[in-house]
């Protein structure tokens, strides 16, 4: 399987802090899905920005798409973005836009026309369950409805790589499973999806998932498998 | 959202939008209406003062303070006949006494002007227009018919005025450019007030892999948007308050306020400041936006 993500040595700081991440070092291969998990505070949410490029890391060796992401100019960055879906803990969905327009903004940006984004923003909401609040704001919505719009636009234009920082905390059991659903077709399409989660009933959920574990900054690959090739060859 | 130069409907929704709603457009108007009209006297004075200089440039006025009357009347003959064979002399005519007397008779009254009363012979000259024409041959041939005679060039006496109206145009240009400073001072922070209020808009779609340049068309849209707006509501403004002190200044018949014209070429220039306004105020919020987005990853 093809790396598609790879992590050397990384560190983050914020400021003149602690390092919030230390020496983390994993790839992930294309079509892989992987869990992370870790308590709160262990860094996940530091880990997901970087893999989504809002954040450079204060050292070590990062590389998406084999591309090195560390010296990549500023200007490039956008392209890359483009081919990484994020569903945001926050989900930071645009409070002025309808549930329509935030679920296709991946797609005007990438310059899709209005007529070609129509048909698989109405899909995306249908699958999400969400159709008949198409013209609804984000405040007018519950905080289920929003994480799923969160989740619709983060998968619409079916990106290479899908990270979702907590994807179903404000959802029923019934839309989890559904949402999880979702990523699982999104993954056997060959996106990458990185899910960090506490729930640890989803784990079970995705047969062959890779569960990637921080604890206080430093990710636990005690036999190697989450380096690629896996260095450990007990493991392989 | 990509197309700079044509957002679509939806692409303009992306920033809510506000127009009007704000003080931008106002702030821009009423440094719009300033400019116009310190552009519009400016333009103004440059005329009066062009005319007043080609005017004033070629004229002389000879003052002929014999006492004999006889004697004044042949050596102002005598000069016209002189004055009119120079070559530089475009025409030479005696002020008739009629005329002379009418200036007098505010201060001296109708009765003041009897025959007793010596006045002097006075003879307008103009001469051909030339780069700088030469006025010595006239006070040679004038000095030698009547030695006691004076020569006055009209240009010397309203220099003042002259350098008066050169000081205004230079002041309305100082306005000018002053407020071209302000404007695009406003716009300044208008975008950086913008850019702070939508801040969290922006971050999303920096994230969804939005360029600066597609960030930053949002915004200069806007803003151009609001120029524009402003630029019209100041120029329409400062066209009424410009014909109705055109208006005035007619009614006042003075030569020197009279000739105070726009012209064409400054009426255009006028008309063309909303478009210019709109075009830096588009640029300056360009530049700031792109700075600012620039600190961003």
């Amino acid at each position: 399987m093809a790396t598609i993500v790879q992590f050397e040595n990384v560190g983050l700081r914020y400021g003149t802090g602690a390092e919030t991440l230390s020496d983390v070092s994993f790839s992930l291969t294309k079509g892989g899905f992987y869990f992370l998990t870790g308590a709160s505070g262990a860094g996940k949410t530091s880990l997901l920005k970087l893999l989504y490029l809002s954040q450079r890391p204060s050292r070590g060796l990062i590389r998406l798409f084999n591309e090195d992401m560390v010296t990549l100019p500023r200007d490039r960055l956008p392209l890359f973005r483009r081919r990484i879906g994020v569903v945001f803990q926050d989900f930071r969905l645009v409070p002025h836009l309808s549930a329509f327009d935030n679920v296709a903004l991946p797609l005007r940006v990438a310059g899709g026309d209005d007529r070609d984004i129509e048909k698989p923003v109405n899909e995306m909401l249908a699958w999400v369950g969400l159709s008949n609040r198409a013209s609804a704001r984000p405040a007018t919505l519950s905080g289920g409805e929003q994480q799923r719009v969160a989740i619709a636009r983060a998968v619409i234009a079916r990106p290479d790589i899908l990270v979702a920082d907590e994807p179903t905390g404000n959802v029923d059991p019934e839309m989890a499973a559904r949402l999880l659903y979702l990523f699982d077709g999104l993954n056997k399409l060959g996106t990458t999806v990185v899910v960090a989660t506490h729930d640890l009933h989803l784990l079970s959920r995705i047969g062959g998932a890779t569960m990637m574990r921080l604890d206080n900054g430093r990710l636990l690959d005690p036999t190697g498998m989450l380096r690629h090739p896996p260095q450990n060859s007990v493991v392989n | 959202m990509v197309n700079r130069f044509r957002p679509s409907a939806a692409d303009r929704r992306l920033l809510p939008e506000g127009r009007l709603a704000g003080p931008m457009p106002w702030v821009i108007a009423i440094m719009m209406f300033l400019t116009i009209l310190a552009a519009a006297a400016g333009i103004a004075l440059a005329g009066s003062a062009r005319n007043l200089g080609k005017d004033l440039d070629a004229r002389l006025t000879v003052q002929l303070l014999e006492p004999n009357a006889g004697l004044r009347d042949a050596q102002a003959s005598q000069i016209l006949i002189g004055l009119r064979r120079l070559a530089v002399v475009k025409t030479a005519e005696a002020v008739p006494q009629t005329q002379l007397a009418a200036l007098l008779e505010p201060w001296l009254g109708s009765e003041g002007l009897d025959g007793d009363l010596p006045l002097p012979l006075l003879i307008d000259v103009e001469l051909k227009r030339t780069a700088a024409p030469d006025i010595a041959v006239v006070r040679e041939l004038v000095a030698m018919i009547a030695p006691a005679a004076r020569i006055d060039q009209q240009a010397q006496w309203l220099q003042p005025l002259s350098n008066l109206l050169k000081s205004l145009i230079w002041l309305a240009i100082g306005l000018v450019t002053l407020m071209t400073v302000a404007t695009s001072a406003a716009v300044v922070l208008a975008a950086r007030a913008a850019l702070n209020t939508h801040r969290a808009t922006i971050d999303v779609l920096h994230l969804l892999g939005s360029s600066d340049s597609q960030i930053a068309g949002l915004f200069q849209r806007r803003i151009a948007l609001d120029a524009l707006f402003g630029g019209l509501a100041g120029l329409l403004l400062a066209l009424i308050v410009i014909l109705l002190i055109g208006d005035r200044m007619r009614a006042i018949g003075s030569e020197l306020l009279g000739s105070a014209g726009l012209g064409w070429g400054g009426w255009l220039l006028l008309l063309t400041l909303p478009l210019i306004g709109a075009l830096l105020s588009t640029l300056s919020a360009r530049i700031t936006v792109l700075r600012a987005l620039r600190q961003i990853l």
